[in-house]
């Protein structure tokens, strides 16, 4: 199909605005073209998700652009990537792949993209708003994005982010249109008794991820969360046990105000009853060590942790005061480290083998100083994907229970 | 065009491209979608998803035929590396528009000159070992050439 092109589409196309400008152009109405998107929008901002090496190609691309005279249009920041520039240390690999892993995420820098490199970039300056159009790659942040700010963006990824970036369009199709934000699956949550847990947002989202296929769920009777580090872990987990990009829950996120408003007024197509056992089998599927094992290490913040989170992490860790010897690996944005350590918060924590990480993430990279034991965490994403990248068995805990684990060097929960 | 093997049934379909080409191979006929980030070693085109059926295929000069693409977004790289290394398939044909692998087709075109079909079309009645010939028809539309084994 071919596509409408605007005239600043087309001056970029034909090399007005530099030679980057048009391969980014050609490529986005090649893919625009391959998708079934008639024409092009604007967009307010753009997160790249490209600075993870994947081989040479991730370097050939970046480079062409920079070659081109290339410079991103909108404000546009950076995900994770192999190294923690912070802690170049921290990192085991070897100079071969540390080179190009290294040259990827500088590269990114000459493109005029922000330093970030955070999976979270909701949580910097750079949040978006109610409403606006975006292009963002990596899941998390996507569904992140698109549920609790109401920010629209597709699941962009690898190369076309960039595009999108480098010309500030995007194609106009999929969640970019208010016609397909409508819910489609309904979940409805048994009543839960007590105060919600973090595991329980987190259990949600593997149920609803597992359960939605390409739908787009609305989640009622979710128990209304402290803070929105409790939505971003549901909907870390939800992405990552499906293709979740969007999730509505009734009454709590900004599209689904009443069920009649998730829905657009229509009815879901399928409802399914999600009980606490469900939730509870979810979560026991991330566990491949029983309590009372001895562990190796802790990981949290996946993803990174937030201001609040470290607000809330720091007092358990102060109070629990683990001298064991076990690592707390806590991954986090370099602007969310940089305040907590210009405000003095982190002092006399190494005593208690807290490792921040920035930049990137312990599941991505090789950081863990042991392979061969088990680590808990209280992510449902990392709890999920580091057995198959690094190799580790994990155990998954609230972050409470995660620290005082590494208190006594072994597995305990719910004390 | 050469004519067919007398000895073999010839089915043509059409269907869409995600990114216009050329190419023919032995067919790979996968049952389950594959994500080629985690799911595919680069270096040797082998398949190495541990939870998928066809573990250990080798995809480089196939035909790769599957229900659609799956998974995260680093496919995108991967196909792309895979193409640039020679250990991708020759084309790819699957039932529903998958975006994640267009981008790695479309990059790998613009950067590497290697085109890699992919084409969107009705993949049933095809099994491995099939002779697959992907051409471009008229109004640009594929053309896709079964020869059944």
């Amino acid at each position: 199909m071919t596509i409408e092109l605007s005239p600043l589409d087309q001056a970029m196309l034909n090399g007005e605005h530099g030679a980057a400008a048009a391969i980014a152009m050609k490529i986005l109405a090649a893919f625009s073209s391959a998708v079934g998107a008639p024409k092009l929008i604007d967009i307010a901002g753009a997160h790249i998700d490209g600075c993870l090496y994947h081989g040479q190609a991730s370097l050939d691309f970046v480079e062409r652009l920079i070659e081109g005279g290339g410079r991103v249009k909108v404000p546009t920041t950076l995900n994770v990537g192999s190294f923690d520039l912070i802690h170049p240390t921290l990192v085991k690999m070897p100079e071969r792949e540390a080179h190009p892993a290294r040259q990827l995420m500088k590269a990114h820098l000459e493109l005029g993209c922000q330093p970030t490199f955070t999976c979270a970039p909701y949580q910097t300056r750079f949040r978006p708003r109610f409403g606006e159009q975006i292009a963002w790659g990596e899941s998390n942040a996507i569904v992140f994005a698109n549920s609790v700010i109401g920010a629209r963006t597709n699941r962009y990824g690898d190369f076309i982010d960039l595009c999108c970036a480098m010309t500030g369009r995007a194609p106009a199709w999929g969640l970019h249109l208010s016609e397909n934000r409508r819910g489609q699956v309904l979940f409805k949550l048994d009543r839960l008794e007590g105060e919600p847990s973090d595991a329980i947002f987190v259990g949600v989202g593997l149920v609803v991820g597992e359960r939605s296929g390409d739908r787009i769920p609305v989640i009622e009777g979710l128990p209304r969360p402290r803070d929105e580090d409790q939505l971003k872990a549901l909907g870390a987990a939800a992405a990552t046990t499906g293709s979740v990009a969007l999730f509505h829950a009734v009454g709590i996120t900004p599209e689904a105000g009443t069920i009649d408003e998730a829905f657009g007024r229509r009815s879901p197509e399928e409802t399914i009853a999600v009980s606490r056992a469900d939730i509870d089998h979810a979560l026991a599927r991330l566990s491949s060590a029983p309590d009372g094992s001895p562990i190796s290490a802790v990981s949290l913040g996946t993803p990174h942790f937030s201001y609040e989170e470290w607000m809330r992490f720091l007092p358990l860790l102060r109070s629990i005061a683990p001298v064991q010897g076990i690592p707390i690996y806590v991954n986090t944005g370099r602007a969310t480290l940089k305040k907590l350590l210009d405000d003095g918060e982190l002092e006399g924590t190494q005593a208690f083998n807290l490792v921040p990480v920035a930049d990137t993430c312990t599941y991505v990279t090789s950081i863990l100083e042991r392979l061969d034991g088990i680590v808990m965490t209280n992510s449902g994403k990392w709890a999920h994907y580091a057995p198959g990248n690094i190799g580790v068995t994990v155990t998954f805990g609230d972050m409470e229970d995660c620290i005082r684990s590494a208190a006594v060097g072994q597995v305990v929960r719910g004390a | 065009m050469p004519e067919p093997d007398p000895e073999r049934t010839v089915v043509e379909r059409t269907g869409a491209f995600q990114l216009e080409g050329e190419a023919a191979g032995s067919a790979l006929v996968l049952s389950q979608a594959l994500s080629f980030w985690g799911g595919i070693d680069v270096h040797t085109g082998n398949i190495i998803d541990q939870s998928h059926p066809d573990l250990g295929a080798n995809v480089a000069g196939r035909i790769l035929v599957m229900p659609g693409g799956r998974g995260s977004s680093s496919s995108s790289s991967v196909l792309a590396e895979a193409i640039r290394k020679g250990t991708a398939p020759a084309g790819i044909l699957i039932e529903r528009p998958d975006p994640i692998l267009a981008v790695g087709a479309i990059v790998a075109d613009f950067l590497y000159g290697a085109r890699m079909p992919l084409v969107v079309c009705d993949t049933s009645g095809i099994v491995s070992g099939d002779k697959v010939e992907i051409g471009i028809g008229r109004g640009r539309q594929p053309t896709i050439r079964i020869l059944k084994r």
